[in-house]
């Protein structure tokens, strides 16, 4: 913020935004106006459809805390609009730049050519501004994908729509109604100029830090023992138990359809009506906790993949990945609730049968403290002495693997350790650190990473309400397509240095890397485990990502998959297309501070 | 006034035990996260150095670069991120007037650079009568050392209204310290054998999340009489500062403290002859901001 203090009453605007907030229109003679009147166009991008598209990359004032900043948009709307293709088709989109710089887009977990996947420098050379990009693929696939630029922070700055491929043979997901419902966050300040800021001092958007009088609180509840306990590991390590966001409410407004929450989005239902709801990440830097409060959740989609109903009562999802649910609403008016993971704010509409119903919106949860099995792994073997970490450090419950009814892992059941006719047929838990993660740019290894995956993760652990995890996902088709077991694993660290705010794969930033080198057709199993104590959501470009159980059980297949503090995932793929692709972490700073490795599939 | 504590890239501060003999410079130190008794479960989260069989970071590249693949275009331009950009920061972490002299102080920093390797300068000085009595001046290489560590290579340069200006030579470490503590240790050579040691040690203790709490302490210690600047060999001056600052934002914070100062040995001596007290307390307020 380059600003100076904000009274309580703004503050509060900054927050909620403005009701009216969004795209300006210039109307002759009058400078800008907020686009047509009330909020019938706000949330509603404009829907394409067809074989061929036009669209044009931009820069259109908006205005969603009280000051007109210069969003970066395409066909001037935020969200963009929403494409509507079919698989099957062939499809030209015709992309062009009036901006003053160079510009693209990239289609989210779309199989394509690597030509046509949008990242400059490694797939094209990007838009240059007066240019026009031609953009033609063959859609192979169906469900909720979005879109976005790949260059600089224009992501960040408004250039984000959803991308909707109707299955060629018809829906298997039965709805009467459909709503995209795109989550996405708002800076006023520039996005290079709150990196630079997290580059001087990284916790400048914490506002959840451990103050000294937690300390007393803690001392009084605990004891003075427990409460130094408590807090020994982290002043050790130099690493905060709140730093779950790098981003937060101190400069981000949270966005549901390109609507602040003061806006309250609008989706209509009539009673009796099953509802899909298109849920897409596509915030920068922020993960979102969704719940319809007083509504089940039925997700049947993640990533644009079918997978068997799982009802839930919430689901956490981070940049990138999108979910599916199914709704039947029997009240008048639900609202739509997404809490950004740190707390710091939420991004909120409503479901209503009458338009500018409103119904309750829940307080945000309270802030919790990364746990010690979020720094360091997996508690349970080893031979660490729990009871002397005190009470709130050992807060263990994301361990807790029946609590979401959930099968445990019966490790005898499943164990295919002795299976001698292959050696990968279950993912490796041998940890090795990369010899280039003992220097400046790391700031943690995990030699006991937790492999789990019931964990919903910090702040969602015994909340009450039943939370999606990995092990509810099941692919319904999509995983099935390559039965042949890895013929070698790839094993990667997620790596960070919070105090220099640096993000890497390794220890090595983008500029330091190499090429992950693929060969086509190949089944390879790549092992991410996550040295920090952030929660990645990591995109890998031009292939599907399968994610697997620790004992090598296939799940769901996905394009950007999560992973936790101190967890360490597999997933198998297959490159079927040859060329260069990225793989990175979607929150974006992350990505732009070097958590990015190119894949060369040859 | 020497204090000249630079907040590097960070102002981290947390609760911790207020233990000021905080190992300086400490990359094994956590490598043991055995709490309790009994617990020899070795595991190193932190520092250290690579073991002999660690992982090659590049072993999955096949001999490919980010210039050189099957599919690099010539000419194409290499994507390149943040990692590769240079920042800069203006710092001023006091900026205040001292009520009992009269005087004004501001201690300033800056440095331009990549995430490992920064051109630092470090500045801090007196003015009262607008006239800048005296000021110190480092401009230094800072390079990272390990995760929380840079060290610092450069020169100071001492400017007095009163007295010898000095030129030295300077190599420190500067950075945070297991318990939060901001830590800037410097050696300094200077002309005819001159040798000089400033070690400054600072803490954020956060009340609330803008109401924040520092304690600073620094020590001054030379190994030759300066009488021409009225500095004794040994260990020379002790400051120790307490500053209440409300952050109305985390660029812009006023604050009020208390600034008590005391000399030793030839140093206290050589004020006792020139008249001046050989300890100091002050009021101060002022302003800590950075862009």
């Amino acid at each position: 913020m380059n600003k100076l203090p904000l009274t309580a009453l703004s503050r509060r605007r900054f927050v909620q935004g403005l009701a009216a907030g969004g795209v300006l229109t210039a109307l002759p003679g009058l400078g800008f106006a907020r686009s047509p009147q009330g909020s019938s166009r706000l949330g509603s991008p404009q829907v394409l459809s067809g074989r061929e598209i036009d669209l044009v990359v931009a820069e259109t004032p908006v205005n969603f805390t009280g000051v007109t900043r210069m969003a970066t948009t395409i066909n001037g709307s935020i969200p963009a609009p929403t494409l509507r293709l079919r698989e099957g088709d062939e499809v030209t989109i015709r992309v062009t730049n009036r901006l003053s710089v160079d510009t693209s887009i990239h289609w989210h977990g779309i199989i394509l050519p690597y030509q046509m996947d949008g990242v400059p420098g490694l797939s094209f050379k990007g838009i240059a501004p007066g240019e026009t990009f031609t953009y033609q693929f063959k859609l192979q696939q169906s469900g909720t994908y979005w879109y976005h630029s790949h260059s600089g922070f224009q992501e960040m700055s408004g250039m984000y729509g959803a991308l909707i491929i109707e299955p060629r043979n018809g829906e298997r997901i039965k709805a009467d109604r459909e709503h995209i419902v795109q989550l996405s966050d708002w800076t006023d300040d520039d996005p290079m100029r709150a990196f630079s800021k997290l580059k001087i001092q990284s916790d400048i958007y914490n506002f959840n830090q451990p103050t000294f009088f937690d300390f007393t609180h803690d001392v009084s509840k605990m004891g003075f023992q427990a409460a130094l306990e408590k807090r020994q590991m982290w002043n050790e390590m130099r690493m905060s138990p709140t730093d779950l966001n790098d981003l937060s409410a101190a400069t981000l407004t949270f966005l549901m359809n390109g609507t602040t929450p003061a806006g309250n989005w609008n989706g209509i239902f009539k009673r009796g009506e099953r509802i899909r709801l298109r849920f897409i990440n596509a915030a920068s830097n922020s993960y979102y906790d969704v719940r319809i409060p007083g509504l089940k959740l039925s997700v049947v989609q993640a990533d644009g993949q079918d997978v068997k109903p799982i009802s839930v009562d919430e689901f956490r999802f981070g940049p990138g990945e999108t979910y599916d649910v199914v709704v039947e609403p029997e009240a008048d008016a639900y609202t739509i609730f997404a809490q950004s993971m740190d707390r710091s704010g939420y991004a909120r509409g409503t479901l209503s049968v009458q338009p500018g119903a409103t119904a309750a919106v829940p307080a945000v949860d309270p802030v919790e403290w990364l746990t010690m099995g979020d720094m360091m792994g997996d508690m349970s073997h080893g031979s660490m002495d729990r009871g002397a970490m005190g009470d709130g450090g050992m807060d263990h419950s994301g361990m807790d693997h029946s609590q979401h009814g959930a099968m445990p892992m019966d490790h005898s059941k499943h164990d295919k350790q002795h299976d001698v006719r292959n050696p990968l047929a279950i993912p490796s838990k041998t940890v090795n650190h990369a010899s280039t993660e003992y220097g400046p740019s790391v700031d943690m290894r995990v030699d006991m990473p937790r492999t789990n995956l019931d964990d919903p993760g910090i702040g969602l652990r015994n909340n009450g309400r039943r939370v999606l995890t990995f092990t509810d996902l099941k692919s319904v088709d999509g995983v099935l397509d390559d039965h042949r077991p890895p013929t070698r694993e790839i094993e990667l660290h997620l790596t960070g240095n919070m105090e220099r705010y640096s993000w890497s794969f390794d220890g090595l930033e983008f500029g330091k890397s190499t090429p992950v080198s693929l060969r086509h057709g190949e089944r390879v199993r790549i092992i991410l485990q996550n040295d920090t104590m952030m929660t990645h959501p990591m995109h890998l470009h031009g292939m599907w990502s399968d994610l697997e159980t620790d004992q090598g059980e296939l799940l769901v297949r996905r394009h950007t998959i999560t992973v936790q503090p101190a967890q360490r995932i597999s997933f198998l793929t297959t490159p079927h297309d040859l060329g260069r692709w990225a793989w990175h972490c979607h929150l974006l700073f992350h990505m732009d501070a070097g958590m990015f490795r190119e894949v060369v599939v040859s | 006034m020497r204090n000249r504590f630079m907040n590097r890239n960070s102002f981290k501060r947390a609760l911790g035990i207020m233990v000021v003999a905080t190992p300086l410079h400490t990359p094994d130190l956590w490598a043991q996260m055995d709490h309790g008794a009994g617990n020899h479960q070795a595991m190193q989260m932190q520092g250290g150095s690579a073991p002999d069989d660690a992982r090659d970071p590049h072993a999955y590249s096949d001999g490919y670069s980010l210039t050189e693949s099957p599919y690099t275009q010539p000419g194409l331009r290499q994507l390149k991120l943040a990692d590769e950009y240079a920042f800069w920061a203006i710092i001023a972490d006091r900026f205040e007037y001292h009520e009992g002299t009269d005087s004004g102080v501001f201690d300033l920093q800056g440095w331009y650079g990549t995430t490992y390797n920064r051109v630092v300068v470090k500045t801090e000085g007196e003015i009262s009568d607008e006239r800048l009595e005296e000021s110190q001046t480092d401009l230094l290489w800072s390079r990272a050392l390990d995760a929380y560590f840079d060290t610092q290579l450069g020169i100071r340069l001492d400017q007095y209204e009163e007295g010898r200006n000095r030129q030295w030579l300077a190599i420190g470490v500067q950075g945070l310290a297991p318990y939060w503590f901001e830590l800037d240790v410097t050696a300094y050579l200077g002309e005819s054998g001159r040798t000089a040691l400033a070690i400054e040690a600072e803490y954020e203790l956060l009340l609330t999340q803008k109401l924040i709490l520092q304690p600073r302490a620094e020590l001054n210690l030379y190994g030759k009489d300066d009488p021409d600047n009225g500095l004794g060999s040994g260990l020379s001056d002790l400051t120790i500062g307490l500053r209440l600052r409300y952050e109305f934002n985390r660029q812009f914070a006023p604050y009020v403290g208390v600034h008590w100062s005391d000399t030793y040995g030839d140093t206290a001596d050589y004020r006792r002859t020139g008249g001046l007290d050989i300890s100091d307390t002050q009021f101060v307020v002022g302003l800590r901001f950075w862009f």
